[in-house]
């Protein structure tokens, strides 16, 4: 686990997040430092997506300030909007490649558009990135010709060919079988080590989440209950938090009774 | 819902945001142009989108023109044959095809065969997030996505509008050849001689500007899809019905700008 002295990569500061009458978000503030493997937990239709939307500036928040990588996106321009994005990577629940471009082309786009480097570079850098999550092989294939562990694996690797500083991750396992959510885990755990990219996981696998985050964050109704260790989560005393525990721990055993 | 002071206004606002960002996206697109020049990949997608707007809607247009030529000949042939003036009938249709009907049938073979598939493509692509997963990547969807089918449409759309006037008139002929007893030749020559260099600018003029709005108008309503597979077929229907109006509307002002009375 990194360092409490590791500068801050996402600051929330008092954030409020408002649709209509709902309050989504309720005056949330956490730091994620640098390198750290930070997870937002809880039941569905609590706000775990939409803090992911702010923290990446896809949504501005109500009330309070978002920091990324030092700067505010509230009232951020454009250009600067921008220039945070490309120190960034984020990984859709779909995965969101591009239906008519092969693996490899979904993978070079970020680094095709900003121009700066050659194609050869590129082609290199693309190779790496499909590499370490374990498709050297199927780039040249279209994400409707492969499975739905391999368009999140591409996006993947799309998501850190550009070696961002932090990483966001939207329900990274959902709608994949056990050993494939299994190696999606353990990349974000490989990345993490490896770029020393700060990630930020939105997901409702517990079991996961215990295998790699540094810290764990329970959200319900918009707050959080508990930001803490994984050994301290699994020990709470939070009525919610146990709650949530059991029915995953229930869940486990039925699957394995039968 | 009654329609208070409140509803209209909100109507009406919603309705200008929603002109305001097709001319942005319009404007945006159109001088992104350099991008099809120096980007191997949006080159590569202008060449696709100039295949399925060209070559794709051929057949149709193909037949749709020939078609309305032919009734229109008939139409024109059973009037003027009471007059004994049956060579007319090339002339008025040498006018009603450059001035309007060419244009306009281009218009709807655009709007309901290529403006309603823009907008289905990229009504699918905002609801799997691959549109947000551009904007995350720093990469402009509308340069990217539209900057090839809007070149691609401003390129074809005259195109197409010549290619059906010229077959309607391939239809005419043959039924003047056939039911009105006018030679071919001397049909195609009525033809050429009540063209006007003006009639033929002005029509082609018309389709470039029903071909760009199309575009704008579709992707616009491909952007702001919502809703899942609902929104997207919902953004279809809109698309074709938007582009119509338009079309109609566009139409008349072009013509009022054309040929002032």
């Amino acid at each position: 686990m990194p360092s409490k002295e590791a500068s801050p990569v996402l600051e929330f500061l008092d954030v409020s997040k408002v649709f209509g009458r709902h309050r989504v978000i309720d005056h949330q503030t956490f730091t994620v430092h640098a390198g750290e493997i930070f997870v937002i937990i809880g039941p569905s239709g609590t706000g775990k997506s939409v803090s992911l939307k702010l923290a990446s500036g896809q949504l501005m928040p109500t009330e309070g300030d978002v920091r990324v990588l030092g700067t505010s996106l509230v009232d951020a321009s454009t250009k600067t909007l921008e220039a945070l994005r490309q120190r960034m990577g984020y990984l859709f629940q779909s995965g969101a490649l591009l239906g008519w471009k092969t693996l490899r082309e979904n993978v070079a786009l970020p680094l095709e558009v900003r121009g700066k480097m050659k194609p050869k570079a590129i082609a290199e850098a693309v190779t790496k990135a499909l590499e370490d999550v374990g498709l050297g092989a199927a780039g040249d294939r279209y994400p409707a010709e492969v499975s739905g562990g391999m368009v999140k694996r591409a996006a993947f690797a799309r998501a850190i060919v550009e070696h961002p500083e932090l990483l966001f991750f939207d329900e990274p396992t959902s709608g994949l079988d056990p050993v494939m959510a299994r190696t999606i885990d353990d990349l974000i755990t490989q990345i993490n080590q490896k770029y020393g990219a700060a990630c930020v996981v939105v997901t409702h696998d517990l079991a996961g989440a215990l295998r790699y985050a540094h810290r764990i964050a329970f959200l319900k109704e918009g707050r959080f209950l508990e930001v803490s260790t994984p050994q301290a989560i699994l020990s709470s005393q939070q009525p919610d938090i146990q709650a949530f525990l059991a029915a995953q721990s229930m869940e486990a055993k039925y699957v394995t009774s039968t | 819902m009654i329609l208070t002071r409140e509803v209209c206004g909100s109507m009406v606002q919603r309705g200008l945001a929603a002109m305001g960002r097709t001319v942005f996206i319009i404007v945006i697109a159109l001088l992104s142009a350099p991008l099809i020049l120096f980007r191997r990949d949006i080159r590569a997608d202008f060449s696709r989108q100039m295949y399925v707007v060209g070559i794709g809607t051929l057949p149709v247009s193909t037949v749709v023109a020939l078609f309305t030529g032919m009734i229109l000949s008939l139409q024109l042939g059973i009037a003027f044959r009471q007059l004994s003036q049956e060579l007319m009938v090339a002339s008025t249709l040498a006018y009603a095809m450059l001035r309007e009907m060419g244009p306009f049938m281009m218009g709807i073979i655009l709007a309901s065969c290529v403006g309603s598939s823009m907008a289905a493509q990229l009504g699918a692509m905002k609801i799997n997030e691959e549109i947000t997963a551009l904007e995350m990547m720093s990469v402009n969807p509308v340069r990217y996505l539209v900057t090839a089918r809007m070149w691609a449409m401003l390129i074809m759309a005259p195109l197409i509008s010549f290619y059906t006037c010229v077959i309607a008139f391939m239809g005419g002929a043959l039924v003047a050849y056939t039911q009105l007893d006018v030679p071919f030749l001397q049909f195609m020559q009525g033809v050429i001689d009540a063209s006007q260099t003006k009639d033929l600018w002005v029509g082609l003029i018309k389709a470039t500007f029903f071909g760009v709005m199309i575009c704008g108008i579709s992707c616009n309503v491909g952007f702001g899809t919502s809703n899942g597979a609902v929104g997207v077929g919902a953004s279809t229907r809109r698309a074709v019905i938007y582009s119509f109006l338009a079309i109609l509307i566009g139409g008349y002002f072009v013509t009022r700008c054309c040929y002032a009375l």
